[in-house]
């Protein structure tokens, strides 16, 4: 990776604290257990201490919330690019699935928010993995044309039949007990689906669905049912993305076809870009930038989209790698010039 | 007279108008090496294909171990103990090399037949990973067991290819060219290797252009040209066939008038 630069190149080495936190000497030492723990905490007690930072602003709290719901989808679909090879642009059909699951649940069979959440999560992952059961065999390209096709039909679908209510959605969910529980609730959900499937992906199973990826002949011939594993994979995803819808749909206790937007299929691709995509923590990330950057720039109107395309484009052709990797490399190792 | 472990019988295969395999026939007792040898097109990988369930015959019988397996789906076909390498080698490259066994290791068949408990915590997986590794040419002494397989020269990842099929614990494995690309201190050093893997009893189909190595190596060889057998036998017979001659050097007339 070292540029050539007349004579002299750049020469990246690992920290001496990133090795010894590597060995076992790590518990034996506070500094380089905080080395380890550092950024992870950071994240936690950030995220969670983020609601009450922003205690006095209603308004952006609700944004939080909104993050965590994009956060959600963006992580599900790093892990399934990135970790199974299925570039999903379902990400809109995730979230209405889940909304119109919990939404059901709640007026038509009366289940509480507390229970309707949970299963809208279950059964939504459920749904949304028979859906696209046909399609795993297909693969890169193809697969997420294919995914972006079915929150557009899904939308016209209620439409045309009328059915769920129709154009007027579904009204009179029962809301969260209050705005902290809102935003608890889905910190939490997200910092568990992040440490979660980080862990997953280096067990054995992740092995498997990290096999796939690159090579699913391969794994194949090993006497493996690739299409199982997909499907298992597809499931975790869209759970999350299940996950997000119920809460959006009791946050604004109403479930509408606008819950299949795009926005929700394009914003967590955003987020995996600019935060780096592969890393699970990096599309967090970008969810804390780009989210509240649309918020401010609300008042342009339409003008957003521009300055949005521009920060994309900005971190493609600057830091295609994106922050987390650009971080990480940072933490971990130092740089300097070297004579050749 | 012991059993066959695969009969082929008849299998034919066309991609579109060109005919990939015509009434293909043979069989392969336990325990042998069977080469399969052809120039290039001849339908030697189609026949792999057929055979590992990655293309369906169009017609004909394949029965291993007393079933028919033409229609099955290659992961059932490798869990019943018949697997593969690939021609291309294409490793998990994301993965050290020793993970990548970890994949076929996590199969049902493998978890059924393998020394190893399930559950595979505490690294026990990981250890007979880096054994079946260390038994086909990983030096552990130096490491090479855990570096990236995106690190690995072509000669290491041809083992690979192989250790990943033996994570499997199979009964056959068809072996898609592993000579090739490789240089002479390679090869020298895979032909033992296939002997020892044929000393532990599996039987091997060897698809092959390197002729003096696989002629060590195998027991019988057929001959395939333009998608049909033309020829079977032990290494010496093959050779003395005219046809053989003819499909590999051209006929005899041809330099009659050069």
């Amino acid at each position: 990776m070292a540029k050539q630069h007349e004579g002299r190149r750049r020469e990246r080495l690992d920290r001496g604290i990133k090795v010894r936190s590597d060995g076992v000497y790590a518990v034996s030492s506070w500094r380089e257990m905080m080395f380890l723990v550092g950024p992870r905490l950071l994240l936690i007690v950030g995220l969670l201490a983020m609601p009450l930072i922003l205690g006095g602003v209603p308004y952006w709290q609700k944004v939080l919330t909104i993050i965590c719901i994009y956060a959600l989808l963006a992580i599900g679909f790093d892990f399934l690019a990135h970790y199974v090879g299925l570039v999903s642009l379902g990400g809109a059909l995730y979230i209405g699935v889940g909304a119109y699951v919990s939404a059901l649940l709640n007026t038509e069979f009366g289940v509480p928010i507390w229970a309707s959440i949970p299963m809208a999560t279950v059964l939504g992952g459920g749904i949304c993995t028979l859906l696209l059961w046909p399609c795993l065999p297909l693969r890169g390209v193809y697969f997420a044309i294919v995914s972006l096709m079915f929150p557009l039909l899904a939308a016209r679908f209620i439409e045309a039949l009328d059915i769920f209510g129709g154009t007027d959605g579904i009204m009179g969910l029962d809301g969260f007990p209050n705005k902290w529980s809102e935003m608890y609730v889905l910190i939490i959900c997200l910092l568990l689906a992040l440490f979660g499937l980080r862990r997953l992906v280096n067990e054995d199973m992740g092995l498997v669905f990290r096999g796939v990826k690159d090579n699913d002949q391969a794994v194949k011939a090993s006497g493996i049912n690739i299409t199982y594993y997909k499907a298992v994979g597809v499931f975790l995803a869209s759970s999350l993305g299940c996950l997000g819808g119920a809460a959006l749909a009791h946050i604004y206790m109403w479930a509408g076809i606008s819950q299949f937007a795009l926005d929700f299929s394009i914003i967590p691709i955003a987020a995996t870009v600019v935060g780096g995509g592969g890393t699970l923590a990096g599309p967090v990330i970008g969810c804390l930038i780009l989210v509240p950057v649309s918020e401010l720039l609300r008042d342009f109107g339409t003008l957003r989209i521009a300055v949005y395309a521009l920060i994309l484009m900005a971190f493609i052709v600057f830091k295609s790698e994106g922050l987390m990797s650009y971080g990480a490399r940072k933490y971990n190792q130092f740089e300097h010039w070297v004579e050749i | 007279m012991a059993e066959p472990i695969l009969s082929v019988s008849d299998v034919n295969k066309t991609f579109g108008g060109v005919k990939a395999l015509t009434e293909v026939s043979f069989e392969l007792m336990p325990g042998d090496i069977l080469g399969v040898i052809g120039p290039n097109g001849s339908g030697k990988t189609t026949l792999v294909n057929a055979i590992s369930g990655f293309v369906k015959a169009d017609s004909g019988q394949v029965i291993y171990k007393g079933k028919d397996i033409v229609g099955m789906p290659p992961h059932k076909i490798a869990d019943q103990g018949l697997t593969r390498t690939f021609q291309v080698m294409r490793p998990y490259f994301s993965l050290p090399a020793y993970k990548n066994l970890i994949v076929p290791m996590f199969s049902r068949r493998a978890r059924r037949t393998g020394g190893w408990r399930g559950g595979g915590r505490m690294g026990s997986r990981d250890t007979v990973a880096v054994d079946i590794l260390e038994e086909i040419g990983f030096e552990r002494e130096s490491y090479v067991p855990y570096k990236m397989a995106s690190s690995l020269p072509t000669g290491y990842l041809k083992r690979l290819e192989l250790a990943r099929c033996l994570a499997l614990r199979p009964e056959i494995i068809i072996c898609d060219e592993v000579f090739s690309g490789l240089s002479m201190s390679e090869m020298a050093s895979m032909v033992p290797l296939m002997e020892k893997l044929q000393m532990e009893g599996i039987t091997l189909i060897m698809v092959e252009h390197r002729l003096r190595e696989l002629f060590r190596l195998a027991n019988r060889v057929i001959v395939l040209n333009f998608g049909a057998k033309i020829a079977e036998g032990t290494p010496d017979e093959v050779m003395d066939n005219k046809e053989v001659k003819e499909a590999y050097f051209g006929s005899e007339e041809v330099y009659s008038y050069v």
